[in-house]
Formats: structure tokens, C-alpha cells, sequence
């Protein structure tokens, strides 16, 4: 989102106190690509994890001001108060003193590089045909009703099937066979 | 700023949704005041009744009957030497407790005292608060490894391991509570603080009541998540001082020790705020239903002025009973100030309610509106904070495995089965 789209925001939203000023804006995408270099430099495993955290919680600040409170209360819940509390307990238990004077044994980082030169180029592009690629089709700013219209979306309104029910469905299915590998794999007996 | 000021006195809703920063601002600074204070005043309730309940007289030597105890506390802490061990990770050490401070009392910017007595009313309140309150257990890892120690890293494990399990019951009863809010004409639930206390309004029942025993049960699985979630006693697994000697905190000191101590009495606040809301009925006053006739308001709004002036005349009475020798002369006027501190806020709360008795739109009116719904709300939370000393003096500390054996093993099921349950029942009787 660039600053132009942020004011396109503010002057449809003119109704309401402009709550996602650019300043919000630049504050959060700073922190959150600082944070993010940090996660790849730092050699110690806890500061970066720290620093992924920070990157999360500055995305869901993003998410908020694109008035799409749900996915950011789901970012929270489920990245850094779930995920990240899973990743520190395990780092916790890796001996940092030794693993942080390791040498890199891997050799991939030209591929990664590579990777990531490509990602940047296709959003650099994107960016500079942005208004051809994405038409200007009047935003609509469901922010009181965001919860609402993902449930919509997912379950349907009454009596109606959800426009995105099976995939859903299949979703859940699969992150429960994953949950079931995970338990057959550790418990040699069940 | 008089016009951002002024333009806010007449309005109903919430400085957040109002838009007005200047008066959120204000609602902050209220918030954070009044729950330091709250937990100053829980700091020296717990040491008096723990006390009570060992049959010990507890703090007595500072004011009268103990009552300046918890400043001469905080004093002792911000005067403590600050120790930073030398092996500990610098600053990771540095921004553990802030950590669980900020999880702590962000939580409060969504919390409903009243239908205009929040900070904010978000769309997502229950997600935003389970959320940024599951942040608070990063504090208590993250100061564990940081002190690089034993004792912390074996507390900062079982919490973490204890916190994520606890919290998949709580959330499912919590699912169970929304689903509450959506039997209505038009079938949408709410996920705001305020529109679930709304439901309940309109449904004219407290969620612990609806289904009889499903919202009960579904109360019950919160009460018990929650105490695991702040890790107070029987739940305390980490900082059993039997076993790991202060647990995550062992290598803290001083204020930062406080620091600590003061997340985790907001944290209890906070949760307990959360069960007032789903549960109990918010900020509504016992019967709004039944006894709705503009006598029972009168009565009703009578209660904050009644409490005070109760806890003035037991101030009183203690100044009568002091002991006549010299030695406590000084205690005695203390607390006879106290006395008269208390009578004048009870004073005050009377005229307010007898000012503000007609239902108009007055300021008196309005007045009087907000310090009940704010007493009632306070005073539920308050009973939870006196069940949490209650466990504390009551109950042995579970050993880890049987801990995590009633998390996974009888709670996950008995909350799922409540979540069923209700959808079903829901289905059928609306």
C-alpha cells in the first residue's frame, strides 16, 4: 500500500475521523522491514525470533489500518501469541553459546538471493503499473462489518451456502490429518 | 482543545468510536490510575487475608492496621539495587518485563466498565483482548532465558507449556459465549465488549443462566483457564517456590521485579473483566428485568454511596477499638482521616444519586448513570479478585503432569461438548 492509496483511503472515508494516516503508515512498514532484517542478521536465534514478532504485530497494525480488524486479531492470536510462543520453546532448549559461532555449512544463499531479487522485482513492477494492473474500482470500507462478511463469505448468509465453505472445510481437514501425523509420529505407542 | 474537550460531554458512545482523542486520552490515564491503585489495594488485601486465613495478624506496624504496608513496599522496590546478572542476556533481560506490562495493559483499552465507559469498542474486542493477553506468557519465557539460569528456564518451560494449553479451553468457552450473543431476531452475533454485555441485555439473561447448565459449565472452564493463564496459586507451577525457588523471576530484582509483580495483578484484572463481560452481565445491575420501577433505580443507584459509607463506619469502629495507649495515637488519627476520607466519598455518592434520581439527560443524570455502571462492573471483578486469594489460601499447587492431564485430558473435551452443545441447543430453541 503506498502513501497515495493511503490518502485515496481517508478522502472516501471522509465520513469518519481519519484514523490511517500516512504517518501510521510509514512508522509501521519501517518497523516492520527493520525488524524483518533483523530476524535475518542476528546469529542469535532468540533475538531473531523476538524480531519476528515485531514483524508480525507491525502487520497486524497494517491490516488494521486496511480496515480488516479480524485478520489482524487472527494474526495476533494464532502468530505471535501462538506460533511464536511454540517457536521460542523450542530455540529455549538449542544451546545459543554454540550454535551462534557455527559456521554457515549452507550453501544456498546465491539461489536465496536470487529469489529474493526476483520477488522485489515483480513488486517494484507491480507498483509502477499499479493502476493499470489493479482499476480504481472505488473502495468499499467494511470496517464494522468485517467480521460479518468473512463469515459470509465462509459459512454463507441464512440459508444460503458460503461462496468459500468447501474450501474451508478442506482446510480444517487437512490441518487435522497434520495434527494426527504429529501425535503418530512422536508416540511410538498409542 | 476546551472544544475537544466539551464536544465529547454530551455524547453516548466511546471516545474511540467518538473519534475524540483528547477524552480517550483521559479515559487512559483514569484506567491506568485507578488499576495501579486497584492493585495496591489488592497487594495489601492479599497480605491481610492470606493472613486471616493462617490465623496471623499480617502487616500491622505501618498505618494503621497495615494500610500504608504497599507503599512502603513500592518505596523499598524503586530504592532496591537493580541486579543484572553478567551472564544474562543484556537486553533481552532489559525487555522481558516491559513486555508483559504492555500485554497486561493494552488489554484495557477494550474493556467495558459502562455502554460509553471504555476506552474503545472495537469490532474484534474478545479476539483483540485474548490476543494481546496470550502476548503477556512471551514476558514470562523470554525473562526465564534471558536470566540464563536453571531455575528460570524450567519456570519460563512449564508456563509457556501451561499458558498454550489453558488457553484452548478458555477460547473455546469463549466461542461458546459468542454463540450466545447471536440467538436474536437477525441471528448476527457480536465479537465487541460492549455489544455482548448488549445481548445479554436484550435477551434479559446473564450468559452464566442461559441453558442452565451449559453457560455454567462453560463459566466454570473460564474461571479455571483463567487462574492457569495468570499463573496464581493452585496453577502457580511457574514460580513454585518449593521447587524452582522464584521460578522466571528468580534473577529479578527491584523494580523490574515489581514490574513483573504489577503484570501480573493487571493480567488478573484484566481476564477477570473478561469473565465479568461474557458471563455476568457487564456493567448491568443486578434484576434490571424484574425490578425495573423508578424506585428500585433510586435504591439500586444507592449502593456505590451504601459501600463506602459501610467501609467508612468499619473504619470508624477500628479507630474505637485502637488500643488507648500513646504508642498508637498516632495510628488512630490516621485511620480516623481514613474514616473521613471514606465518609466524604460516600457523601459525595449519595448526593450524586439523589441529584441525578430522575431519568432525564441531565449531568447529574448522566453522572450518576456512569458511577453505577462502573460500580457494577468493579464490584464483580472485585469478587473474582477475592476468589484468586481465596485458591491461593485454599489449595495445594498441582504437580506439572496432573496439571497438564485436567488441561488437555478433562477440560478441552468438557469445553468442546459445551461448544456443541450450545450450537445445538441454540438451533433448536430459537
Amino acid at each position: 500500500m503506498n502513501p497515495a492509496m493511503n490518502s485515496a483511503v481517508s478522502t472516501i472515508n471522509a465520513g469518519m475521523a481519519p484514523v490511517a494516516t500516512p504517518w501510521f503508515f510509514y512508522v509501521l512498514a519501517g518497523l516492520a522491514v527493520a525488524s524483518g532484517v533483523a530476524v535475518i542478521t542476528r546469529r542469535n536465534a532468540v533475538h531473531a525470533a523476538l524480531a519476528l514478532i515485531v514483524t508480525l504485530l507491525s502487520v497486524a497494525g497494517l491490516y488494521l489500518m486496511l480496515y480488516a480488524p479480524f485478520v489482524a486479531g487472527v494474526q495476533i492470536i494464532v502468530y505471535a501469541g501462538g506460533i511464536m510462543v511454540l517457536f521460542l520453546f523450542v530455540i529455549m532448549l538449542v544451546n545459543i553459546e554454540r550454535s551462534s559461532k557455527e559456521r554457515q555449512f549452507n550453501r544456498m544463499w546465491p539461489v536465496g538471493l536470487a529469489a529474493a531479487c526476483a520477488l522485489m522485482a515483480l513488486f517494484v513492477s507491480a507498483i509502477a503499473k499499479g493502476n493499470k494492473l489493479f482499476p480504481d474500482r472505488g473502495m468499499t470500507l467494511p470496517e464494522s462489518s468485517n467480521t460479518q462478511q468473512i463469515a459470509a463469505l465462509l459459512y454463507g448468509e441464512a440459508g444460503k451456502m458460503g461462496q468459500y465453505t468447501f474450501a474451508f472445510e478442506i482446510a480444517s481437514l487437512l490441518l487435522l490429518v497434520a495434527i494426527l501425523g504429529a501425535v503418530i509420529m512422536t508416540k511410538k505407542k498409542i | 482543545m476546551l472544544n475537544a474537550f466539551m464536544s465529547y460531554l454530551g455524547s453516548t458512545v466511546t471516545p474511540g468510536e467518538a473519534g475524540n482523542q483528547f477524552w480517550a486520552l483521559i479515559y487512559v490515564l483514569i484506567i491506568f490510575a485507578g488499576v495501579s491503585l486497584a492493585v495496591i489495594c489488592m497487594n495489601w488485601l492479599e497480605r491481610k487475608a492470606l493472613a486471616h486465613f493462617q490465623i496471623r495478624l499480617g502487616p500491622m506496624r505501618v498505618g494503621p492496621h497495615g494500610l500504608l504496608q504497599p507503599i512502603a513496599d513500592a518505596l523499598k522496590l524503586m530504592l532496591k539495587e537493580d541486579i543484572i546478572p553478567s551472564e544474562a542476556d543484556q537486553f533481552v533481560f532489559w525487555v522481558a518485563p516491559l513486555i508483559g506490562l504492555l500485554a497486561a495493559f493494552t488489554v484495557y483499552t477494550v474493556i467495558p466498565f459502562g455502554p460509553s465507559q471504555a476506552v474503545s469498542d472495537m469490532n474484534i474486542g474478545i479476539l483483540f483482548m485474548l490476543g494481546v493477553s496470550s502476548l503477556g506468557v512471551l514476558g514470562i519465557v523470554v525473562a526465564g532465558w534471558a536470566s540464563n539460569s536453571h531455575y528460570p528456564l524450567i519456570g519460563a518451560l512449564r508456563s509457556s507449556a501451561q499458558m498454550v494449553s489453558y488457553e484452548v479451553a478458555m477460547g473455546l468457552v469463549v466461542v461458546s459465549a459468542i454463540l450466545m450473543t447471536s440467538l436474536n431476531a437477525s441471528g448476527t452475533g457480536t465479537l465487541s465488549m460492549i455489544g455482548i454485555v448488549q445481548a445479554q441485555q436484550q435477551q434479559g439473561i446473564w450468559f452464566i443462566f442461559k441453558f442452565f447448565p451449559l453457560g455454567f459449565i462453560a463459566f466454570a472452564i473460564f474461571a479455571i483457564a483463567m487462574v492457569a493463564e495468570t499463573n496464581r496459586a493452585p496453577f502457580d507451577m511457574a514460580e513454585a517456590e518449593s521447587e524452582l525457588t522464584a521460578g522466571f523471576h528468580t534473577e529479578y530484582s527491584g523494580l523490574r521485579w515489581s514490574l513483573f509483580m504489577l503484570a501480573e495483578y493487571a493480567a488478573m484484572i484484566a481476564v477477570s473483566s473478561i469473565a465479568v463481560t461474557l458471563w455476568l452481565g457487564g456493567w448491568m445491575r443486578p434484576f434490571p428485568n424484574l425490578l425495573h420501577a423508578p424506585a428500585w433505580e433510586f435504591i439500586f443507584s444507592l449502593f456505590p454511596g451504601l459501600t463506602f459509607a459501610g467501609l467508612a463506619a468499619i473504619a470508624v469502629i477500628g479507630t474505637a477499638r485502637m488500643p488507648a495507649h500513646s504508642f498508637f495515637k498516632i495510628q488512630r488519627m490516621g485511620l480516623a482521616v481514613f474514616a473521613a476520607l471514606l465518609g466524604f466519598i460516600a457523601l459525595f455518592l449519595l448526593v450524586i444519586a439523589v441529584a441525578g434520581r430522575s431519568a432525564d439527560t441531565s449531568v447529574a443524570a448522566r453522572f450518576r448513570e456512569g458511577i453505577d455502571y462502573v460500580y457494577w462492573f468493579v464490584l464483580k471483578v472485585a469478587v473474582f479478585m477475592y476468589l484468586f486469594i481465596w485458591y491461593r489460601a485454599t489449595w495445594p499447587r498441582y504437580r506439572f503432569d496432573q496439571l497438564m492431564k485436567i488441561g488437555w485430558k478433562v477440560m478441552l473435551p468438557i469445553s468442546l461438548g459445551v461448544l456443541v452443545l450450545t450450537a445445538i441447543v441454540g438451533v433448536i430453541f430459537s
